[in-house]
């Protein structure tokens, strides 16, 4: 019974939920992550506490298979000393060997470990991606575009909102926590109006709420308060769900400008062979 | 018909008629470079070379995305990771590839659009119609096949929806679903012959492409006048017409640069904005996402197929007549690709003699209506099926038919038409008078 909940909680938090009915609206609040906008840079100290906040308390639930461990020292990112790296590599779970199939050394080459089981949560690679949302489900993402909200966003309300059973559901749902910001999961019948419609905010999770105020000290001293956990976590996330971001960006910058000055250029070759042809305006 | 007199590729040197004698291919690449083009055509007319770059620059970086990535369930969506990870610009060549996509239906519709209001579609030029709707269809079969590579939900899912159309077709439809995943579900079989027809069908687009433009340098190029280039002497196809090189190509190139700002400022900050985010979630055939949606692009015909419920009267006489064989969704399936025969059969339901909507005071109006009319479908295609939204997917549907096959074959009939000018020439000193002496 109990690997069932499980895998429909994971079929939930996958975004599934045929068996729920969906969830009521959820709140996404806005927030101004530094690395937002054309111009917006990781803040690498602050990928280096979200990496912490990961390491510390997310990694015992969640793997990130597709992040390999040496892009923590990549420029850009929190750009750990290598030695670090390879330490902390060989700290974690055991790797399988690609060729021997046998475990060893997790090495700094490897990827994160994998968690999957009972009670773990979905991997978190692309997780600050892979609920972006932009588009609703419906609409036109016209919104979020002028806001930038996006995944990020979506991890750190998860994370900070976490709430009492509403009053149509004092007792909740057994071995699930309300989220007023997770859209996918159960609704208990009492929250319901009679056209099955939710009448609360978000619906039920089974993760657990992961942060509470002091749950970690950073390294670099910032007071670890669960909003300030939620961000430092949020914007690592997208770090490993985007790491090549600024490189992106770069290439943004470089392209527009060469390619708008061969606009210009072009503009005038064009009026230039056309202009004997063409008399003045009538 | 005779083509537009003008000057051809003479071989001077020795080497030159050397090879002249032997491969005239000198000759036709000047034939083509230098083919006389109406000198009046607008900033309508840039789209073709948009669609030709589009062509070429998938071609480019799919060629390169193919060989970082591997087409197998267990190992597709790993790839791709790879690709926009540790490959050297890999998430450059995988966002230019993706937003391609966009740019190329984007082009193509504008080009299309462009075809139904200045009438090129008319004869002389139906068969560089036909030949541009095969394009067009060969076009949404690769970028179908190409986003199901991926390998994430909505390639997972949006591969089970569209092939599940063809088993709504009666008797064999199953079979053919079958044959087109390569067994009863989508699976491993399904990726891979994707793939290959993925990296195939954009080579049989680029010789369809060729031949596009065969047909279109035979029949020379329509014009926003519809007026004919005159052929009547070479003194008189140069008062009309200007060569392609430079004056074209020079003018096409700064309209695809400027164009391609607007890509790379895409591609650079939002290049993520025109896909579905739940492709970035690994594809499992135990979780079907709440909401399966398109690609952008295809949402105008899918808001075509969805429109046609089993309540619409339409479906209720026709399931009555077939006696039941053709259902709703076989009925949404017809439509579907009813809706672009519809566009392919333009040439023949247009009765009217005048090609250019410019001079066609009450067909105007229809366009518009109708480029509208695709619009709100694209958005509507997007939306629930619950509500209003399927009562406006059916105005809309209805309105589309209803364009093609009663309004164009009557304005013909009953519109009288605006004066034109005579020539080209004419149409071109009124806008930009006698050339400076």
């Amino acid at each position: 019974m109990k690997k069932l909940l499980i895998s429909a909680a994971s079929a939930l938090i996958l975004g599934a939920g045929s068996a729920f009915a969906a969830g009521g609206a959820a709140h996404i609040p806005d927030f101004a992550f530094t690395f937002e906008g054309p111009f917006g840079k990781f803040d690498q100290q602050q990928l280096r506490r979200g990496f912490q906040v990961y390491r510390e308390v997310c990694s015992a639930c969640h793997g990130m298979k597709f992040v390999p461990l040496r892009t923590l020292s990549d420029e850009g990112g929190p750009q750990m000393d290598p030695a670090w790296v390879r330490a902390y590599a060989a700290d974690l779970d055991e790797a399988i060997d690609h060729d021997t199939g046998e475990p060893r050394t997790r090495k700094e080459t490897d990827m994160f470990p994998i968690r999957t089981g009972d009670g773990m949560g979905p991997d978190l690679s692309l997780i600050a991606k892979n609920r972006a949302a932009f588009h609703g489900p419906y609409g036109t993402g016209i919104a979020q575009l002028v806001q930038g909200i996006g995944g990020p966003e979506y991890v750190h309300a998860i994370l900070t909102h976490f709430e009492e059973n509403p009053a149509c559901a004092p007792d909740g749902i057994d071995g699930y926590y309300y989220n007023t910001a997770f859209p996918n999961g159960g609704i208990p019948d009492t929250c319901k109006d009679e056209h099955g419609v939710s009448t609360v905010p978000g619906s039920w999770i089974a993760m657990p709420p992961p942060l509470s105020d002091d749950l970690i000290e950073y390294e670099d001293g910032t007071p670890a308060t669960t909003e300030q956990m939620a961000e430092d976590a949020a914007a690592f996330l997208m770090w490993a769900a985007e790491p090549k971001m600024m490189a992106r960006k770069n290439m943004g910058f470089t392209a527009v400008l060469l390619l708008g000055l061969l606009t210009v250029l072009l503009y005038l070759t064009n009026k230039r062979i056309w202009a004997p042809h063409k008399g003045k305006h009538v | 018909m005779a083509g537009i007199p003008h000057d051809h590729y003479e071989p001077k040197t020795g080497a030159e008629q050397w090879l002249h004698k032997r491969l005239p291919i000198v000759g036709l690449i000047y034939d083509t470079i230098m083919i006389p083009t109406p000198k009046n055509l607008n900033w309508w007319w840039i789209w073709g070379i948009v669609l030709a770059f589009c062509l070429v620059m998938q071609i480019v970086t799919g060629i390169v995305l193919v060989m970082h990535y591997t087409p197998h369930v267990d190992l597709a969506f790993k790839s791709v990771e790879h690709i926009m990870r540790d490959v050297n610009g890999g998430w450059a060549i995988r966002y230019i590839h993706a937003n391609g996509a966009s740019l190329f239906f984007f082009a193509v519709y504008i080009h299309i659009f462009r075809g139904l209001f200045y009438g090129s579609y008319k004869a002389p030029r139906e068969v560089t119609w036909i030949i541009g709707m095969v394009i067009y269809l060969a076009m949404m079969g690769t970028a179908f096949m190409g986003y199901v590579l991926p390998w994430g939900q909505m390639s997972f899912w949006g591969a089970t929806v569209i092939t599940g159309l063809f088993g709504a077709i009666p008797g064999i439809g199953p079979s053919i679903q079958a044959w087109l995943l390569g067994g009863p579900a989508v699976d491993n079989a399904t990726l891979n012959r994707f793939f290959s027809l993925h990296y195939l069908l954009p080579f049989v687009i680029a010789a369809l492409v060729a031949v596009h433009i065969w047909a279109f340098h035979t029949t020379g190029n329509n014009n926003p006048t519809g007026v004919e280039v005159r052929r009547t002497s070479k003194a008189d196809a140069e008062k009309d017409t200007l060569p392609f090189w430079p004056y074209f190509v020079i003018k096409d190139l700064f309209a695809l640069v400027l164009i391609l700002v607007v890509f790379f400022a895409v591609v650079g900050f939002m290049p993520n904005y025109l896909g579905h985010p739940d492709n970035y979630i690994e594809a499992n055939p135990l979780s079907t996402p709440a909401h399966i949606v398109p690609e952008w692009y295809f949402l105008p015909f899918y808001a075509i197929l969805r429109a046609f419920t089993a309540d619409v009267w339409a479906v209720i006489l026709v399931n009555k007549i077939t006696f039941g064989i053709v259902d709703a969704k076989f009925f949404g399936v017809l439509a579907m690709f009813g809706a672009i025969i519809a566009m392919a059969l333009a040439p023949w339901l247009d009765t009217s003699k005048v090609r250019s909507g410019q001079y066609r005071p009450m067909f105007k109006w229809w366009f518009y209506l109708l480029a509208i009319d695709f619009v709100v479908l694209m958005w509507v295609g997007a939306m629930p099926t619950d509500g209003i939204y399927p009562y406006i997917s059916l105005i809309g549907a209805t309105y589309w038919f209803a364009y093609f096959f009663v309004i164009l074959p009557l304005l013909g009939i009953i519109e009288k038409p605006l004066p034109m000018p005579a020539t080209i020439e004419e149409d071109f000193k009124s806008h930009y008078g006698n050339p400076a002496e």
